[in-house]
């Protein structure tokens, strides 16, 4: 942003500031992420910059830690990711059928009480994780279905619908419903309008939603806290076990992958998010 | 022919009014359709067990169920200063028994117990001497009772009993404020020393009301930054927004604990600007401080994201506007443009808000004692003493709490109106 050449000095000072301010809370929004990187290839046990690391003593480096997160004998880790993906998989297919759906009723004009059950179904992602934890954990624990692969995916269902929801109510908002009733009055049954009209057109909303559903279940530990045994561990619960007794560096090697992992997801979410626009038609 | 006297009909002959209202309801029906699959699924696996939560939370059955003899000989006992008559003796001497019998007494002297101190020793007692068949039943119970043990003759201890009487309580709502109910019915608070809840329910508040201040104080900046630079730079700088918000939170908690640690990079920088002493390094971790720093990090993008997407609807020229009329900037952007983002500041506030006042695993793992909250303690009488039914009832307090939010920020905003990225 450049300043105007006739701005007087206490402005420009002022700026300098106000320019000075973004930096320091970028760098302090960006930052932590970066410090996980050089200390996961650290070829000591302690989670400090050892003095040949501040060298950039080639030594100093290594890649230990994660041949200990793959191949360590004693670590969960393959389990946990195993199990993760798993039920994160399961959990955005259930959120998305289910978002989908209750997104397309709630668009309808039609719908009565649109907005005390629109609150009823995004309430999950209000309510604290703890109270949702304990209600479901009641729910399962009645069930039979608490320390089970199932019990997990229905609870993380609960939590990622509201996502779904949310993105496709909003890619709903700006859908032109003549293109719907074009294809009835040609003939096609409602089914086939969804798949091959509304549904092409949603899609990125869907998806985007999806991506949220599975960012929800892949980092969600509360829940499964309370409902997971020693059988349906997951990378979360992994990372909460080895933050609280001994944090080591092992979990430094998993934490990087989940940062690629999630810029991965940013920026298929960013991708999918300029498509939707441009398919709803907002240009900015 | 005035259009008042004919009916306009559709091809069928049937009047279009009834035939529209028809499609009306098929069109409702259809759209409820859709919804209901997860309506159901929602009520089924989560409203309903958060009304039952409630109903753990005041049951108080298990005496009830007990000693059904006992409190229906109650009944007649006028005179509650007075040790009550023989039948309730009896009345508690036949349910004791048939406990016993069952193994259940024990139950039952532990729950009496949290009642009134003193109550597992005189059970025990009572238990013994059953046990022995040292009771003779055809005699008068009161008096052989009440040689047991000389509290058996004091009448509070009765007193403690009919008050457990009910098949509800609040008392572990009262027990959640740091109150009891008193011997004489009364709600009296517990001891100075003792009042441990009163303590983290204001703590909770204190935390998640600075981090929402100090997440709109970081935050506003730079969702202007973002709002009012121009594109290619402002998706650059997204990203350190985004990058953060997809990461996993034990990720980011993770390296808050790499970063706050004794030894770590922000303890070494203010040593190397000399603002400790090598030796003299400060606790950042483990206390408020490393909750206040990791949790505001951690939240900030849901401060930026609404604020964000207000501002870009903000037209520039508005700022221009106003300065051609003779205002500084500064009136200008306290005139103009603060009014039109005060949607943005309700909505990221409420939202940051609801989220601190609800946060478990960074404050269990960066708060240290002095940094916990609410939630650790629900999650602390859920795991550790299994007291369910009091960890629902400090639940739903602090649900009671976050739905009046949300009830605030439904009117303020709509929920509908939650923009995600």
């Amino acid at each position: 942003m450049a300043l105007p050449s006739y701005t007087e000095t206490r402005y420009r000072i002022w700026h300098y500031i106000y320019i000075a301010i973004c930096a320091f809370v970028f760098f302090f929004l960006i930052a932590p992420l970066f410090v996980i990187f050089p200390l996961s290839f650290n070829a000591e046990e302690f989670l400090v910059f050892s003095e040949g690391m501040k060298n950039l003593d080639p030594d100093a480096f290594s890649l230990r830690w994660y041949k200990d997160m793959i191949y360590g004998t004693k670590n969960p880790w393959g389990l946990a990711a195993k199990n993760s993906f798993i039920i994160a998989i399961f959990a955005t297919i259930g959120s998305i059928i289910l978002g989908t759906l209750a997104a397309l009723g709630l668009s309808s004009r039609h719908m009565p009480y649109k907005g005390i059950i629109m609150a009823t179904l995004i309430s999950p992602m209000i309510v604290p994780l703890i109270i949702s934890g304990v209600a479901i954990f009641f729910f399962m624990a009645k069930a039979g279905l608490a320390a089970t692969h199932t019990g997990i995916v229905l609870a993380h269902i609960i939590l990622g619908t509201p996502f779904v929801v949310i993105t496709v109510t909003a890619t709903l908002s700006g859908f032109d419903h003549s293109v719907t009733r074009a294809a009835a009055s040609l003939g096609s049954n409602p089914v086939n309008t969804f798949m091959k009209i509304t549904l092409p057109l949603i899609l990125p909303g869907v998806i985007s939603g999806g991506l949220f559903a599975f960012v929800t279940s892949f980092d969600e530990v509360v829940v499964v806290l309370f409902l997971a045994g020693l059988e349906n561990t997951t990378i979360p619960v992994q990372m909460w076990t080895g933050l609280r007794e001994q944090l080591s560096p092992t979990i430094l090697a998993v934490a990087t992958c989940l940062i690629l992992l999630s810029t991965l997801i940013l920026v298929s979410a960013e991708l999918l998010r300029r498509r939707s626009e441009r398919l709803r038609g907002i240009n900015r | 022919m005035s259009s008042e006297t004919k009916q306009i009909l559709t091809t069928d002959g049937i009047p279009l009014e009834v035939s529209l209202k028809k499609a009306e309801k098929k069109n409702k029906i259809k759209a409820f359709l859709l919804v209901a699959p997860l309506l159901l699924f929602l009520v089924i696996t989560y409203i309903f067990p958060i009304g039952d939560m409630f109903m753990r939370s005041v049951d108080d059955r298990m005496v009830t169920n007990m000693l059904p003899k006992t409190f229906k000989a109650m009944e007649n006992w006028q005179n509650l200063d007075e040790l009550p008559p023989e039948e309730v003796y009896r009345g508690f001497y036949e349910d004791y028994k048939l406990l016993a019998e069952n193994q259940q007494h024990g139950k039952l002297g532990q729950r009496l117990n949290k009642e009134k101190n003193g109550f597992n020793t005189i059970t025990k007692k009572l238990f013994r001497q059953i046990k022995r068949k040292k009771i003779d039943e055809s005699a008068s119970l009161k008096e052989q009772i009440n040689k047991i043990h000389k509290r058996w003759r004091d009448v509070e201890y009765w007193q403690a009993i009919k008050r457990t009487a009910p098949p509800y309580t609040a008392s572990k709502y009262l027990k959640g404020m740091d109150m009891y109910f008193a011997a004489d019915g009364s709600i009296a608070q517990v001891d100075e020393d003792r009042r441990i809840h009163r303590i983290l329910w204001l703590r909770t508040l204190e935390i998640a009301f600075f981090v929402t201040l100090f997440c709109f104080f970081m935050g506003y900046p730079i969702a202007h930054l973002l709002a009012t630079l121009p594109m290619k730079y402002s998706n650059l700088l997204m990203i350190c927004v985004l990058l953060p918000f997809w990461t996993s939170l034990l990720v980011r908690t993770a390296s808050w604990m790499i970063l706050l640690q004794q030894q770590g990079i922000v303890n070494d920088f203010f040593v190397m600007i000399g603002l400790v002493a090598d030796d003299n390094r400060p606790e950042m971790m483990y206390n408020k401080v490393g909750t206040y720093v990791a949790m505001t990090q951690i939240l900030l993008p849901f401060m930026v994201l609404p604020l964000y997407s207000v501002m870009k609807t903000i037209s520039p020229s508005l700022m221009r506007a106003g300065k051609s009329l003779g205002g500084t900037p500064f009136v200008a952007f306290w005139k103009v443009y603060f009014p039109l983002t005060i949607p943005g500041i309700g909505a990221g506030c409420l939202l940051v808000f609801i989220l601190a006042i609800g946060y478990y695993i960074t404050p269990a793992l960066v708060g240290g004692a002095s940094g916990t909250l609410i939630s650790n303690q629900i999650a602390f009488h859920m795991k550790t003493t299994l007291d369910w039914s009091f960890a629902s009832a400090m639940g739903l307090m602090l649900l009671t709490g976050v739905l009046v939010i949300y009830w605030i920020y439904n009117k303020l905003v709509g929920v509908d109106n939650i923009k995600l990225g």
